[in-house]
């Protein structure tokens, strides 16, 4: 019985066989790397679907396992977006601003150099002033890392509070959305010290490879987001195997049962909020400089319902059907969005998909929810016969010499 | 005989309604004790401020041979310090097979970090066995949980109560639901438990109370009305007006 952490977990070799496979059949045709088939553009499309890839799983531990409908997951992807952003954009800027005044007849002074930084980057909101939440985005490795401790703390503080109270399903929920669209409201602010609804820009250039394609850099990108993909699948594979697991699902499905087990069921939520909601802030931090621009329109609420959508119909309660969920929905809705989808003429009406894919997404959606509970992944357990207990309705009494169900429920 | 758990004088009120008023009650180290009274008596109030669900208004709770008060503590505290409750619905976690129900029960730290370390070893795989053989589930271990008949369900909660070790078991009507002789082997289970713990049945059925043959405690309007055995509370004729006339 005592098997292998793998043997236990089949799908986990699946699917880094799947994902190595590919990666490579992507690096081979990329413009890169490889023979040049696919433009630079669907190489970073690719990337930041593996990233969105990420924060499912991270949406998946949280809502299919532990039954924490969060809707405030893509604010911690965006918060981690933010914080290489700002690394980013400053250093790309110092770059410049040494060239600029390089011409000039005496050598610049560091002072100056941060001078002219600062105002390259806020000239667009009216600021003068470095605002002190960059003090470290001079470095990397006082900025990087960051992405982890800030949206770390957001959710262990909001966790804290919202778990200590007992907030539960869909009070949590609107809880959640709650913060996400507060921190939305914010980041709009000029005065909040991150440019405003300008947001910051330009982060697809990496500073010091100012010489590299962005051919090279796209692929580059895109490995390091199936690596990640990967080490998070494995991470979450490992965090819901065993026992762990075990009490997450407890959770999902008796929360109160688990806790006359002598189990701290708001000390287990608060864990896994603050492990999902750092496993979504690298997946921006890698999202973001592949998207080129981050502004607080990133963190709507609606990209939180997207995120929630895509567990839905890939399929709950499995990593899989996560990562298939965000891979085959964002794809796809790129694809209708972005006016390659033919529009269908009616006679009467022509379709067009930019304005139709939302109902059509919809429309999937409530036949997911209605007709295949489980979403894609679902199938998957079709094809390897796992079946679930359907044991419903009145299951009191296994014959009429017992005490009917009436009786238990008083 | 010095008594493990204590309650005395406790109150409680929701929403002006006193469910519990000046409740005391005690149980010794190993024993038996039947809780009945008509619906609205405070039985499930009664069992809710033990394992610290509810916080009663004023009283003292106290559990162990060096009484530790529980008000102060957390439902998951409580269980830990060795009180096990089960449920009047059969409570155990459907989507998951026996086996792992039960690992989950066993008596182990509970803090996250080492729940998440935790590996299983054949001394708890030995375990889950005996276990699962005390209350004759031995051949269902791999299955799931839900497609379990409701005794079985029943048992396999026991089984999970067991499994963390309590000292005190709460258990709320544990033969509803029942067959005849599902209930035969809970009542035989519960008294052989009770040789080594202190178990309180909270129940309606008489007839399943005679078979426990033990002391009595007759709850009414929020505090206790009668104790003793069976017989003597039966005769009361107080007990007889609000509960046994009807």
């Amino acid at each position: 019985m005592s098997r292998s952490f793998i043997a236990r977990n089949p799908s986990i070799l699946w699917f880094l066989a799947s994902l190595a496979v590919f990666t490579l059949v992507i690096t081979v045709l990329s413009e890169g790397f490889g023979i040049g088939l696919i433009p630079t553009a669907f190489v970073k499309t690719l990337g930041k679907t593996l990233c969105l890839c990420l924060v499912a799983v991270a949406m998946d531990l949280i809502w299919g396992y532990t039954g924490i409908l969060s809707l405030g997951h893509m604010a911690f992807f965006a918060v981690g977006g933010y914080m290489t952003g700002m690394w980013l954009m400053y250093a790309r800027t110092e770059e410049i601003v040494v060239q600029a005044l390089a011409s000039g007849p005496i050598p610049a002074t560091p002072e100056e150099v941060a001078q002219g930084v600062t105002t390259q980057i806020f000239g667009v909101v009216g600021g003068s002033d470095l605002p002190a939440i960059w003090s470290f985005a001079h470095s990397a490795w006082l900025q990087l890392p960051l992405v982890l401790i800030v949206p770390g703390l957001l959710a262990l503080v909001f966790g804290w509070l919202a778990f200590r109270a007992r907030v539960n399903g869909v009070y949590l929920s609107i809880l959640t959305q709650a913060m996400t669209l507060a921190l939305a409201l914010y980041l709009f602010q000029n005065d909040s010290g991150l440019r405003g609804n300008n947001g910051l820009s330009g982060l697809q250039n990496l500073p010091g490879l100012g010489h590299v394609s962005q051919a090279t850099t796209s692929i580059l990108f895109f490995l390091a987001s199936a690596m990640l993909l990967a080490l998070g699948y494995v991470l979450a594979a490992f965090v819901i195997s065993g026992k762990f697991g075990s009490a997450l699902r407890g959770i999902r499905d008796d929360e109160q049962r688990l806790r006359f087990l002598g189990y701290p069921v708001e000390g287990y939520k608060l864990f896994i909020f603050t492990l999902t909601a750092m496993i979504a802030a690298i997946a921006g931090a890698f999202y973001y400089p592949q998207a080129g621009i981050i502004n607080p329109a990133e963190l709507a609420p609606i990209a939180s319902i997207y995120l929630a959508v895509w567990v839905a119909i890939g399929g709950r309660g499995r990593l899989y059907g996560a990562v298939i969920g965000a891979a085959f929905v964002s794809l796809l809705s790129s694809w209708f969005t972005g006016g390659m989808a033919p529009s269908i003429p009616l006679g009467f009406y022509t379709i067009h998909w930019v304005d139709w894919w939302t109902v059509l997404l919809g429309l999937s959606f409530v036949a997911v929810t209605l007709f295949a509970p489980k979403g894609i992944g679902g199938l998957f357990d079709r094809l390897a016969h796992i079946a679930t207990p359907a044991r419903h309705g009145a299951a009191l009494g296994p014959n009429d010499g017992a005490l009917q169900e009436k009786e238990a429920q008083e | 005989m010095s008594s493990l758990l204590e309650v005395s004088g406790v109150s409680v009120t929701f929403d002006g309604f006193r469910a519990i008023n000046n409740l005391s009650f005690a149980i010794g180290a190993a024993e038996l004790r039947a809780v009945i009274g008509p619906n609205g008596a405070g039985k499930t109030t009664f069992m809710d401020i033990v394992t610290g669900k509810t916080r009663p208004d004023e009283g003292t709770v106290t559990f162990g041979e060096m009484p530790r008060s529980l008000l102060k503590m957390s439902e998951a505290q409580i269980a830990r310090a060795g009180i096990g409750r089960k449920f009047q619905r059969p409570t155990v976690f459907e989507d998951q097979t026996v086996s792992e129900n039960l690992m989950l029960a066993l008596k182990a730290h509970r803090a996250p970090w080492r729940v998440l370390f935790w590996r299983e070893t054949q001394a708890h795989r030995d375990r889950v066995q005996a276990l699962a053989d005390q209350v004759g589930l031995e051949d269902h271990l791999p299955r799931k949980a839900g497609e379990l008949s409701h005794g079985q369900k029943q048992w396999l909660e026991i089984a999970m109560l067991l499994a963390q070790e309590p000292r005190l078991l709460l258990v709320d009507e544990p033969a509803a639901g029942m067959s005849f002789i599902e209930r035969e082997q809970t009542t035989a289970l519960l008294v052989e438990l009770a040789k080594t713990r202190a178990v309180v049945v909270v129940e309606h059925d008489m007839d399943f109370i005679r078979r426990l043959n033990c002391r009595v405690t007759v709850l009414h309007e929020g505090s206790v009305l009668a104790e003793g055995s069976l017989d003597h509370v039966t005769k009361n004729p107080q007990v007889i007006e609000v509960y046994l006339g009807r």
